[in-house]
């Protein structure tokens, strides 16, 4: 009974801590060294969806995300990996015109869906006036979180011009204002690690057709 | 051409296209998604499987057995590879790399946490995830150090360089500095502390193998093509000249992708035994162990003054530790240099520790030692009574303080601080802490210098003329999101006399001259510079071809003219394409004098007086860091560099687990980086300079000096706001709640 309420143990600790040697699994840490179970190999599922207006029909492995049907098996690189785990942004699509971490969904689940990906936006030579803003704000350094901040930002635009409601607004019941703070707010699921918040926030107000007006903390 | 005095006038002093704000050039690839980094190469690697790294689940030990049977059997594996392996792949001769400090597959050894143990290759991703997690791997655990602090203790002097322009002895001293600052009327001896830092960019470590008999493909994400050419090389046993090492687009580096990772190397391993290419990419929760970081540190600062505010006495030692033959992080090497003072001490201790591999992330040495020595600074302006600007400005040197006859080749410090104090509306600081309330927000106002060494490095590049008039640069250069390929084209056009868009840049291929590559600040100026010395021999090939005198030959306006004579450049390449090569080199001008970059940080924070979160509400910078070849993309270094220093201030930790020897918090969601919510607008001036002693372009680098200082100043505005000095980075809420005032 002591032992249960000695608050020094953990989980893990019990699991490895007192003995000189320790077994435990590569990845991830399993509660006890069972065997492995022989794997089967996975049936395969069809679906059907658009992207960027095109009928794509694919066969998948269920498993498969969202965000690898596009990369690997439409070869739609656009769309980034960056963590793989829905914490970063990276992967943002539009589905029905509402943005996803598309990696936190598989494509199996979007039967019958339009997806938009940063490719069905604007191409280099006839960019989408979001894809424009940045690059004449300089919104995006290395480039690999810039099509999800796109798509996000594409997106946020439209939420608050349909009065989606965020937790920044001074009246949750109000419209909401395509304010600095207000689309901070809501871009705050994109990280960019180069930084370039301050002008992804001037190109965002400038699609939104204001400027990018400070609120102070 | 070698750079061994003074740069006279040039043809970059023109600034037509040089100094002038462009669009990045890769702007419409990267907005579309049109850019490939280095896992999206399906067309030039197409059938390419899947490998999943397994990594080590204990942080030193060995391994005592691996049952591979359930992973060999699973659908769709092609193959697996350890190091058990190596032999019979052809790889007897496998090693490790001249700048990895760890081996990049372990076993039976296990060096640290996540160390690649095994990859394991399949048909598909989802297949070799599955079976990477029926890898069986049993370990002798063996007893680690992770505890810094206990491992400083016995620690001995260690001398070190970050490879990037940061250096120091294990000890320095200059005069008495004891005696001097037992002497001082006014003195301050404070220490601080600055967690394990991840350089979390957004592309995992990724890369793409593919073998043609004995010849090696890789595409990858990697910021110095030569190093990591020649240390794949080195790592695989196998001849430089067999691998094509490639790094056209770079989703961020900030210091991690300086070096060879262990994805290439188990790309290449891997599909040398499944006998096709492989694709490769570190998943997020393995990145922070797996990969480098920047070390933890612990320093302590003394500084005496006089009453006047003149340092008399200045000590900066600092402790970090690293796996076994690591290195320090050099954290005391910019006190060295940024401020006057007769008697110095600067020392550095290096622990060994069983942590994952420390090494450089942006600005090594100056980020961590900035965030304590400008808060030193700050305690010992409250302590003489005096404005923290002023206390900098007094103690300012034009000269090297270590070598007093050693000139700084520019120094605005000075202005810096001065113009951003005006800027910024400094005079509206009340000295007296948490004096200024907004609501229910404490609000303060910081400031700190920002300082970090130009360094010189060789760089190559290639350029071609052709029949139409268009100018192709070739460089091993990487563009990590700094602007190379732009800058490169702004230099080029100059240079030749043509509009940017008649540039084509070709960068991050091993096929191409080495460049200086993208770390330490050093790319944009010298990289540049060997692009400059490559168009001064094109521009003699060109006046050769067109008969015209080149001591007296013009490049504008896509014309070449000569005295009355005048033609298209493309004529000059009508009969054939021209081609150029050379690269810069550098005499000891950096000897003779100090060659710095300057800026100062100003920042306004509020503290929320009920919760103690902290929200930035203003940030200026201010640089003075030679040409700034395109104010746009410079400027985006700048503001990046801010919000980095922002996040150190902070939130960001590696939180070690003492017990098990990892960072706990390895992943994009428990590693905490700002967010867009985070960051307000953000301000940057560049002040009007030209280095003639740095290189022909008369530009230094700006990517680490926007870094060194801000989280300093951010915490000289929290203590202003709040009346409480946290030296224990990061700032977290729980630090100083207990302490904030009352609230009324």
């Amino acid at each position: 009974m002591a032992d249960r309420l000695d608050p020094t143990l953990s989980r893990r600790g019990v699991l490895t801590g007192g003995a000189a040697t320790a077994v435990v699994a590569a990845t991830p840490a399993a509660a006890a060294p069972l065997p492995p179970r022989p794997a089967k190999a996975t049936p395969m599922m069809p679906v059907r969806f658009t992207v960027n207006g095109e009928s794509r029909s694919l066969t998948l492995d269920p498993r498969t995300t969202l965000l690898d049907a596009l990369r690997e098996h439409l070869h739609l690189t656009g769309t980034k990996k960056g963590c793989d785990h829905g914490q970063c942004g990276a992967c943002t699509v539009l589905v029905h015109g509402v943005r996803i971490n598309s990696c936190l969904s598989l494509a199996v689940m979007h039967e019958g869906d339009a997806i938009t990906t940063i490719e069905g936006l604007g191409t280099p030579d006839k960019l989408h006036p979001m894809q424009a803003a940045f690059v004449k704000h300089d919104g995006y350094q290395c480039g690999y979180c810039t099509p999800g901040q796109i798509c996000s930002a594409v997106a946020v635009l439209d939420e608050i011009k349909r009065g989606v409601p965020s937790h920044v607004q001074a009246d949750v019941a109000g419209r909401p204002q395509a304010s600095n703070m207000e689309m901070r707010e809501r871009m705050s699921g994109n990280i960019c690690r180069c930084g370039a918040y301050s002008n992804i926030a001037e190109a965002m107000a400038e699609v939104a057709g204001g400027a990018a007006k400070e609120d102070r903390a | 051409m070698k750079f061994d005095t003074p740069a006279g006038a040039n043809p970059i002093d023109r600034m037509a296209v040089v100094g002038r704000a462009h669009d990045r050039i890769d702007g419409p690839l990267k907005t579309t998604g049109r850019a490939p980094y280095a896992y999206e190469h399906h067309r030039e690697a197409p059938n390419a499987a899947y490998g999943q790294v397994v990594g080590a689940a204990v942080a030193k030990g060995m391994v005592r057995s691996m049952d591979l049977d359930a992973a060999r059997a699973a659908p769709g594996v092609l193959a697996i590879v350890t190091a058990a392996d190596l032999g019979k792949l052809g790889f007897g001769q496998f090693g490790k790399g001249k700048f990895n400090t760890v081996k990049l597959l372990g076993g039976p050894a296990v060096d640290h946490y996540h160390q690649a143990l095994a990859i394991v290759v399949a048909e598909t991703f989802e297949q070799a995830r599955a079976a990477a997690n029926l890898v069986r791997i049993d370990y002798t655990r063996s007893q680690g150090r992770f505890d810094l602090d206990e491992a400083l203790k016995t620690a001995p002097l260690t001398g070190g360089s970050s490879d990037e322009g940061s250096a120091a002895p294990g000890m320095d001293r200059v005069g008495d500095f004891e005696a001097a600052f037992a002497a001082a009327p006014v003195t301050l001896d404070a220490r601080y502390t600055t967690p394990d830092h991840s350089h979390a960019m957004m592309e995992p470590f990724a890369s793409i193998a593919s073998w043609t008999g004995d010849a090696l493909t890789l595409w990858t994400s990697n910021q110095m093509i030569a190093w990591g050419h020649g240390d794949l090389a080195k790592t695989l046993g196998m001849p430089k000249d067999k691998i094509s090492f490639q790094s056209a687009y770079v989703g961020g580096g900030f210091g991690g992708k300086l070096f060879l990772r262990t994805d290439a190397v188990m790309a290449a391993l891997g599909a040398k035994a499944a006998g096709r290419p492989v694709k490769v990419a570190l998943p997020r929760p393995l990145i922070a162990n797996n990969t480098t970081h920047r070390p933890a540190t612990r320093q302590r600062i003394r500084i005496g003054a006089t009453k006047d505010g003149t340092i008399t006495a200045i000590a900066h030692e600092s402790g970090s530790g690293d796996q076994p033959n690591g290195s320090p992080e050099t954290a005391v090497n910019q006190t060295k240099l940024l401020y006057a003072g007769a008697n110095r001490l600067t020392a550095m201790r290096l622990a060994v520790l069983d942590l994952p591999e420390g090494n450089a992330m942006r600005a090594p040495g100056e980020a961590p030692g900035m965030m304590a020595l400008e808060v030193a600074m700050d305690e010992m302006a409250e302590k003489l009574g005096m404005d923290p600007v002023a206390f900098r400005v007094k103690n300012d040197t034009q000269v090297d303080p270590e070598k007093p006859t050693r000139r700084f080749s520019q120094r605005q410090l000075v202005r810096c601080l001065t113009e951003g104090a005006d800027r910024f509306g400094w005079t509206r600081r009340n000295p007296k802490p948490a004096a200024v309330r907004d609501g229910r927000w404490l609000v303060g106002m910081g400031v700190a210098s920002a300082f970090r060494n130009h360094i010189n490095m060789a760089s190559g590049a290639r350029v071609r003329l052709d029949g139409r008039g268009v100018v192709t640069v070739e460089t091993d250069m990487t563009d990590i999101g700094t602007g190379s390929y732009t800058i490169i084209a702004q230099t080029a056009a100059e240079m030749m006399g043509v509009p940017v868009d008649a540039v084509v840049v070709r960068l991050g291929n091993s096929a191409y001259p080495v460049s200086a590559g993208s770390g330490g600040q050093f790319g944009a100026a010298n990289a540049t510079a060997g692009v400059y010395a490559a168009c001064v021999k094109l521009r003699d090939q060109v006046a050769q071809r067109l008969g015209y005198n080149s001591a007296d030959v013009a490049f504008a306006g896509g014309k070449v003219t000569s005295g009355n004579r005048s033609a298209d450049l493309a004529q000059a390449a009508a009969a054939g394409e021209l081609v150029a090569q050379d690269k810069i080199e550098f005499g000891d001008l950096e000897k003779q004098w100090q060659l710095s970059t300057f800026g100062a940080h100003f920042v306004e924070v509020g503290v929320d007086a009920y919760t103690g979160a902290t929200r930035l509400r203003r940030m200026l910078a201010v640089c003075a860091a030679g040409r700034i070849i395109n104010p746009k993309s410079a400027r985006s270094q700048v503001i990046g560099a801010m919000t980095m220093g922002v996040g150190s201030a902070l939130m960001e930790e590696l939180a070690v687990d003492p017990r098990f020897g990892l960072f706990v918090n390895h992943d994009l969601a428990t590693y905490e980086v700002p967010v867009h919510a985070d960051i307000p607008h953000q301000d940057v001036v560049f002040l009007d300079e030209a280095d003639d002693k740095a290189n022909p372009m008369k530009a230094k680098g700006v990517g680490e000096l926007g870094l060194c200082g801000v989280g300093a100043a951010v915490a000289n505005a929290i203590y202003n706001a709040t009346g409480v000095r946290i030296r224990d980075y990061p700032i977290t809420l729980d630090k100083h709640l207990e302490k904030l005032p009352a609230v009324a």
